[in-house]
């Protein structure tokens, strides 16, 4: 190796060396801010509960993790299952998955459609879906509250044309809650099924049509399988922010229609029972996790998914 | 008159798509349309008028919440996208070196944990830290928003510095101008579209947070999300029609400005 | 600095890219001599190592082994900005937030000339590239030719003491390559600098150069003028890469006056050229321009035999396939005169005479 080899060398490890520093600040911040935190919370999990709050430090044991899903009773201190919990991790799968579904038929369609338009047209029609993805989460979920609340337009409605005599309930079911996901994350699922949509060959579908499918094979023959990698971004995307929802339950659920965000948060407030509530966080960032493997996979194999 | 067989037509699609765009507007346009109600009802119309805004305006916690929102969202969003265009310069346009997909993940952590998650985690923190040091100021909700923001500041500027070619800056190189000098007079105007995108969309990040916000502020430190989160829960008037209809309309003006600038090629 | 002087010289540089068993040598132990007012060409294939070494001397790329000295001075552990060597890319590289003027300008400016020598040079440099109503225009705004010049402009207005091309009328249409391959020629004469050309145009390498050298696989295999590589080509790849050429196998007989006597396999003696660095004995190639041959009818004197082939007519000239008794087709070029004709019909026997001093053996 000559001199300047040994030159170059010291220049790419200086290199190496700038950009670490220039990142430093950034990985700083998520660490004191955000992933550190994190560490904590998996520490909290493990020790006993404080009796107002907080944990006795330093004093370890495993009851908020065997909290998550058994209880001990308060009279005879028999074991059983801690069926509140395990109704409201059962009410956010299954909310979150039907909002997945819901989402992908109305989504699926509309980015189809979006992806059909000339080219200088789509820019607008996706403009337009990412108009409510950035409005603040809480309007948009106060916004729903109006729609549905019983004096809101939906029972107005309803009762003006003489189709009920009482005002539907719809707040505070796990319908309002439905509803609610259903209109916040709908821009999710549009987003990167319009992206995997934009790349489609039509000439495919022609070649379709002019091998004698008809409209519906096409669709189910060529177009679903080739649009598939967006079909599986989109669910995960709305089935991760479905599952850890906070606001929208909050909000629209009232106190009895849980979720895990809202379980999470009764446990560091009137539960004072903050191993449970780190053991549910954990748990839920655990199923997060899972689901986002899911999506690495899928976009590494080459599906698309846009970043607005 | 007849009309062509379309080949990317497909039935029943377009009225789906009509639905799930009325799915997405008219609950907001309800909103915006009971702002400007007369009377104290967010159902009942009786009449235009403006004293919602013109209530909310004088509203003196409204005045500090909003305050206080900008303030945390302007100092945030600076603080992230400055490190996060260092941190963008630092791992784009490389041969891939040892921690380079280790500052991906980490960078990109917040965006893959639950905000409730995060909320709690920051919680459990910042109040043992707040008993310890005594101090519960505003620091604690800007180190927070910082956080969250900085990978939402750092997409579209490693997007902007991706796309860039790389001859432009070797040109700079070979026509004198030191590595400083090539990144002042040419990386950095070439990047400035992406910096700016990356600023407003942590600066909208930042000013909709209402999850971890709830969770880290001390007493009276409430943001105009916590705020109106706090209003929800008594009955509402429409005041906070007219506060959400502002807020709207600022996050639209932001959004499309991203979008623009965004759009801009290089 | 007298003409003549040695500007750039490559002593035995080699770049290796990648470690271990991924290792591969762009560049293997290269040495050239450029010398000082010379239009010099690297030509080769893509991937032949040509690029490389312009990287290298721009400073782009550090040689793994060996040294680069311009005007006698080590410049390969030199960072790019602080070699007076300026470069004209491949795809021009301008920069797009700048103006032309400002473009051109921005060499200048960042030696820290004041301001009024840069504005004088500016306009000097955009009369030279015929540019001057064009100076407040964004590098966007203008055509592709254009834009070729403001980067030859911004390139020359430093005055660099070597001026590095990479392919740069690559993106350009044959109309206007062929415009600008006159231009070049005409700046390189008015502004007497140094010119390094990358090139893979055999045809563009051959109009514009002073010398030539053609690379294959990380290694310079000739250096010599534009008519010494094409008539004398020493590497069968050379033979190839420029031009076509005939291939004739035979075997050196004897060497007389500096010239080889070859036994050809399918019968005949030819006396060939032996290029410096070929040990004329044992089995050999004997190469033949197309143009460098006739065509003899049966019977007539000639240096080879065979049986025509095929005919086909080019417009200026008609080339003539012509299969050797040896096994090898021979290929002969030969300019229409009107209303000519030779006579030869595909099938007749014929024979090949070839021009005096026109073969010449080539190493593998």
């Amino acid at each position: 190796m000559g001199i300047t080899q040994q030159a170059a060398d010291r220049a790419e490890r200086d290199a190496i060396r700038k950009r670490w520093l220039l990142s430093a600040p950034a990985l700083t911040i998520i660490f004191f801010a955000a992933i550190g935190p994190l560490a904590v919370v998996v520490l909290y999990s493990f020790m006993v509960k404080g009796d107002y709050g907080d944990v006795k430090y330093w004093q370890f044991s495993l009851d908020g993790w065997f909290n998550v899903v058994a209880e001990r009773d308060m009279f005879d201190d028999t074991l059983g299952l801690a069926w509140a919990n395990i109704s409201i991790f059962w009410r956010s799968l299954k909310l979150s998955f039907i909002t997945t579904i819901v989402t992908l038929f109305f989504g699926f369609p509309t980015a189809y459609l979006i992806a059909t338009r000339a080219p200088n047209k789509r820019d607008l029609w996706l403009f337009l879906i990412t108009i409510p993805f950035w409005t603040n989460i809480l309007i948009r979920t106060f916004a729903m509250q109006e729609v549905i609340r019983n004096e809101g337009i939906v029972n107005s409605a309803l009762m003006g044309m003489g189709l009920v005599d009482q005002p539907v309930q719809i707040m505070f079911t796990d319908w309002a809650i439905l509803f609610g996901m259903v209109y916040v994350y709908l821009p999710l699922m549009v987003l990167p099924l319009y992206a995997s949509m934009e790349k489609l060959d039509f000439r495919l579908v022609e070649a379709g049509y002019d091998l004698y499918a008809n409209r519906l094979q096409v669709l189910r023959r060529i177009i679903i399988p080739l649009v598939k990698p967006g079909i599986v971004a989109g669910c995960i995307l709305v089935f991760i922010p479905s599952l850890g929802a906070y606001v929208i339950p909050r909000v629209l659920g009232g106190g009895k229609n849980m979720m895990l965000g809202n379980l999470i948060d009764l446990q560091f407030g009137q539960g004072r029972n903050w191993p449970l509530g780190s053991a549910l966080s954990i748990t839920l960032m655990i199923i997060v996790t899972l689901a986002l493997l899911v999506y690495v996979r899928n976009t590494s194999k080459g599906g698309g998914h846009g970043h607005v | 008159m007849s009309r062509g067989f379309s080949i990317t037509g497909q039935p029943g699609f377009p009225f789906i798509a009509l639905l799930c765009f009325a799915v997405l507007y008219l609950p907001v346009a309800t909103l915006v349309f009971y702002a400007f109600n007369a009377g104290d009802s967010v159902a009942v119309w009786s009449g235009f008028s403006l004293r919602w805004f013109h209530s909310a305006w004088q509203n003196t916690q409204v005045q500090e919440a909003t305050m206080r929102s900008a303030l945390i969202a302007v100092v945030a969003a600076t603080i992230a996208t400055v490190t996060a265009t260092m941190a963008a310069i630092a791992t784009t346009r490389t041969a891939p070196y040892r921690g380079l997909t280790f500052k991906y993940a980490f960078i990109n952590q917040p965006l893959m944990v639950p905000e409730i998650v995060t909320a709690v985690a920051l919680l459990i923190v910042f109040s043992r830290l707040k008993v310890w040091t005594g101090y519960s100021g505003l620091g604690y909700l800007i180190a927070a928003h910082t956080a969250f923001c900085i990978p939402f500041a750092y997409m579209p500027i490693r997007a902007r510095l991706e796309g860039m070619d790389l001859t432009l800056e070797r040109a700079a190189a070979d026509l004198y101008a030191t590595p400083w000098a090539a990144f002042r007079r040419v990386t950095l105007p070439l990047l400035w579209p992406g910096i700016l995108a990356g600023f407003m969309l942590a600066f909208v990040i930042s000013l909709d947070d209402v999850v971890i916000t709830e969770f880290v502020k001390s007493a009276g430190q409430e943001t105009l999300p916590t705020y109106m989160l706090g209003q929800l829960k008594r009955s509402v008037t429409p005041e906070i029609n007219a506060i959400s209809t502002v807020f709207l309309g600022i996050s639209i003006l932001l959004v499309t400005m991203f979008f623009l600038i965004s759009r801009k090629k290089t | 600095m007298a003409a003549g002087q040695t500007a750039i010289e490559a002593k035995g540089v080699t770049k290796q890219f990648g470690a271990g068993q991924d290792a591969v040598k762009a560049l293997d132990n290269v040495s050239v001599s450029i010398r000082q007012n010379e239009f010099f060409t690297l030509l080769g294939p893509s991937g032949c190592g040509k690029t490389t070494l312009l990287r290298l001397i721009a400073g782009f790329d550090f040689p793994t082994e060996g040294e680069i000295l311009l005007y006698g001075e080590n410049i390969a552990p030199l960072p790019p900005y602080k070699r007076p060597v300026n470069t004209v890319f491949q795809s021009y590289a301008l920069f797009p937030h700048m103006t032309v003027a400002q473009n051109i300008g921005f060499g200048l400016e960042m030696l820290g000339k004041p301001r009024a020598e840069i504005d004088e040079r500016v306009s000097q440099m955009l009369r030279l590239v015929r540019m001057e109503e064009l100076a407040n225009r964004r590098t966007s705004q203008i055509s592709g030719g254009q834009q070729q010049r403001v980067a030859l402009a911004r390139a020359l207005a430093p005055a660099p003491k070597v001026l590095l091309l990479d392919e740069p009328l690559s993106a350009l249409d044959y109309k206007l390559r062929k415009d600008m391959q006159i231009e070049l020629k005409r700046l390189q004469h008015e502004t007497g600098i140094t010119f390094i050309f990358v090139t893979h145009d055999q045809e563009e390498a051959l109009t514009m150069s002073d010398r030539i050298a053609v690379m294959s696989k990380g290694k310079i295999l000739q250096i010599g003028s534009p008519r010494d590589i094409y008539d004398r080509p020493s590497v069968r790849f050379v033979a190839n890469f420029i031009g076509e050429t005939n291939f004739i196998e035979g075997e050196v007989a004897e060497v007389v006056g500096g010239k080889a006597m070859v036994k050809l396999n399918g019968g005949g003696v030819v006396a060939a050229g032996v290029p410096e660095t070929l040990k004329p004995e044992g089995k050999v190639t004997v190469v033949v321009r197309p143009e460098h041959a006739d065509l003899v009818a049966h019977g007539g004197k000639a240096d080879l035999w065979g049986r025509l082939e095929n005919v086909v007519y080019f417009g200026t000239d008609t080339h003539y396939y012509v299969k050797l008794d040896g096994g090898e087709t021979f290929i002969i070029r030969q300019q229409n005169s009107h209303g000519g004709g030779t006579g030869h019909a595909v099938g007749d026997a014929v024979g090949v005479a070839l021009e005096p001093n026109s073969a010449q053996l080539v190493r593998d």
